[in-house]
């Protein structure tokens, strides 16, 4: 399943994160590869909102349909 | 010892003396800090070869210096680059860390560590952390890191002192012995390079200190990266503990401006602020006083009174500098009386969207219309900037992710973004015309720019980057650093756009004194009257938008025209090239092919928009 599949409100763990750079300023925020993150909100057809502990990242439409996590 | 020393480059910083660096994450607070080290004696001076500014001064011995805020050393992009040269050059390092934050700063205290370097932690915001319920075990936060840390509130001077005091004590901390084993080995093998820091850039893939010692970087970063996130977050579970749920307020005012329902009416009451705040106080209230009054009715004199003993002002040189668009003359009063004040208005709204985190939440709310574009969430800061001064937005375009980006960015605001010099002149001439007028202008503009995002993001190749933004927590903005934030970047803007109008208005001049103006508005009359169906006279109000974008919209209102008429000039004004400063600008910043296009593109947009509105209302 892809990170723009995720309910909101729902806990997920990222799975992978395709582009090398991206994965690089992902890990800078605090989420890595195997990181369990919450959704916790979906802008229609827009960017899915994450939060880890107290930090919470907004993440373009098109990068969360690229990003596979599972439950 | 370093061989790429940035003191080195920096004016008035002493290579000699001992360098005390500040560093942290963006918004942390440390303006503040390095406020209380230098007090009031601060060099600013520019970081050669970026738009970055790098503000220093003395603390006893020390020099101190100031970094752009950044989330971890590497060369992502210009702040970054000056950061990290400012950092591993560092004897010791300040890091001041959002206590609210530790998941993402504690990324870059820990990279410092793990490049060698003496450090002391600060622990800002420590108020905040508590309000949300964050518990911090400060001492075993600073067994673990292996450096002093010390809780603050520097916003309610809380610790400063401490820090201060405490600046001898910083040492280097506990970093992970595998790593430090690769980098001793990696250092024995690499005899040139003696900084540690330099060596584990190096190994975490930076390809520019790479080249600076001849050699290929290493492709560990990934690992490094990865190996350092799992040991904060091992560090984390030690020292922090969640003992309620943070502010239900803020967190519900979060929610409401990223959820488009709640969100967009908020958007649009802060632009209705904004816009009063500019519109209303500053363009009519501020800028009456320091245009009409200052400039034009004290300085211009003044100046022409004093030039015009040596020189005559009919002469060529006379009307060069204090004629109708001299240097000294049309200069100063545009860009100190009217543009000035502007920029600091939209400037500071900026500001405080930004310290209040609402900024990042715009971003996120918009991403999903301007993905359409080409664009992300980011860009939404150049758009807006763009009301201010379209030359100061295409500079903002810099901090757009990619060429394709920035190019578009660049396209829309050269073509449809009217600038505040300008909407004043508009909303001038619109508002005795009726509603039903006003929506035709602006749905034309509107088509206009939605098509050419759609179409550039369409035709150009590539692929523009994704959004991916930190949100902050919501606070209170300090009405003293948004002051200063303000004024920096109002200065910064100044001293590089200033030149720029100067030459700008002296190509005026030369083009009026030779004549050529004249034959270019007698070469486009026919258009103007055969095509656009508008008297002549127009032509020279479209002329006179090269000059000063609100010259070319006020040179309207003394022509007789129908109110369809009045519209489609005033579409055609607004779509023409834009002021010679801004061309300036776009030829600096794109490429000149790109430059180019824009430019002649703005010719055909303007009087083919024109024309299609000629032939449909007239």
């Amino acid at each position: 399943m892809t990170l723009a599949e995720v309910k909101r409100g729902n806990r997920v763990k990222i799975s992978n994160i395709p582009d090398e750079f991206i994965r690089a300023q992902a890990i800078r925020f605090g989420i890595s590869e195997g990181e369990e993150i919450e959704c916790i909100e979906k802008i229609p057809a827009g960017p899915v909102i994450i939060k880890k502990r107290f930090q919470e990242i907004a993440i373009g439409r098109r990068l969360a349909e690229n990003i596979t996590v599972t439950n | 010892m370093h061989s790429h020393d940035p003191s080195a480059k920096l004016k008035n910083v002493s290579v000699t003396a001992p360098k005390l660096v500040l560093a942290g994450n963006p918004n942390t607070g440390k303006s503040v800090f390095f406020n209380a080290f230098t007090g009031m004696y601060v060099d600013v001076s520019n970081f050669p070869g970026t738009t970055i500014d790098i503000s220093s001064g003395k603390y006893k011995d020390y020099v101190v210096m100031d970094t752009p805020g950044v989330y971890g050393v590497s060369s992502f992009n210009d702040e970054e680059t000056v950061a990290r040269d400012i950092i591993a050059s560092a004897d010791i390092v300040v890091n001041v860390v959002d206590a609210v934050h530790l998941d993402r700063d504690l990324f870059l205290t820990q990279q410092i560590i793990d490049m060698g370097l003496p450090m002391i932690v600060a622990l800002n915001m420590m108020d905040e952390a508590k309000d949300q319920g964050i518990e911090i075990d400060v001492e075993e936060l600073s067994q673990l890191l292996g450096v002093p840390v010390i809780p603050t509130i520097a916003i309610k001077k809380q610790g400063l002192d401490v820090v201060k005091d405490r600046i001898n004590e910083a040492r280097r901390g506990n970093s992970d012995p595998d790593l430090q084993a690769k980098l001793a080995e990696f250092m024995s093998k690499h005899t040139s390079i003696h900084n540690k820091a330099e060596a584990l850039l190096i190994m975490e893939g930076d390809p520019n200190v790479a080249a600076r010692h001849d050699i290929l970087p290493v492709g560990l970063r990934e690992q490094i990266y990865s190996q350092r996130r799992y040991r904060i977050n091992q560090l984390l579970d030690q020292v922090v503990r969640d003992t309620k749920d943070n502010s239900p307020f803020k967190m519900k005012l979060s929610r409401w401006m990223l959820n488009p329902l709640t969100g967009i009416p908020i958007l649009l009451i802060s632009l209705f602020v904004i816009y009063k705040l500019i519109a209303v106080f500053v363009a009519q209230t501020v800028v009456e006083f320091t245009e009409g009054y200052l400039f034009v009715e004290l300085y211009e004199p003044f100046i022409r009174g004093i030039i015009g003993n040596i020189i005559p002002e009919a002469s060529f040189l006379g009307q060069v500098l204090i004629g109708e668009f001299g240097v000294l003359t049309m200069t100063f009063t545009y860009v100190l009386g009217l543009l000035f004040p502007l920029v600091v208005g939209f400037y500071f709204a900026l500001s405080l969207m930004e310290d209040s985190g609402y900024l990042p939440r715009v971003a996120a709310l918009v991403d999903r219309v301007l993905t359409k574009l080409g664009l992300n969430g980011r860009a939404i800061i150049p758009l807006i900037l763009g009301f201010g001064c379209v030359t100061m937005a295409t500079i903002t375009t810099r901090l757009l992710g990619s060429k394709r980006e920035k190019f578009i960015a660049t396209a829309l605001l050269g073509f449809t973004i009217p600038c505040s010099a300008q909407l004043g002149v508009i909303g001038g001439l619109i508002a005795p015309l009726g509603w039903q007028m006003f929506v035709l202008y602006l749905v034309t503009i509107f088509i206009v720019f939605v098509l050419i995002g759609t179409v550039l993001n369409k035709v150009l190749p590539g692929k523009s980057s994704d959004l991916l933004i930190d949100l902050p927590p919501l606070r209170l903005p300090r009405l003293g650093n948004v002051i200063q934030k303000t004024w920096i970047k109002s200065f910064a803007f100044i001293k590089e756009a200033g030149p720029l109008f100067a030459l700008g208005a002296l190509l005026i001049s030369v083009l009026q004194l030779s004549g050529a103006l004249d034959s270019i508005i007698t070469a486009m009359a026919p258009l103007t009257t055969g095509f656009l169906k508008l008297p002549k006279e127009a032509t020279i109000a479209f002329i006179m938008g090269i000059v000063r974008r609100d010259f070319g919209a006020a040179g309207l209102s003394s022509i007789a025209m129908s109110p369809v008429q009045t519209i489609l000039s005033l579409v055609v004004i607004t779509l023409f090239v834009p002021c010679i400063a801004s061309i300036l600008v776009l030829f600096k910043e794109r490429t000149w092919k790109e430059a180019a296009m824009i430019w002649f593109g703005s010719w055909i947009l303007a009087f083919g928009v024109g024309g299609i509105m000629a032939l449909l209302l007239l």
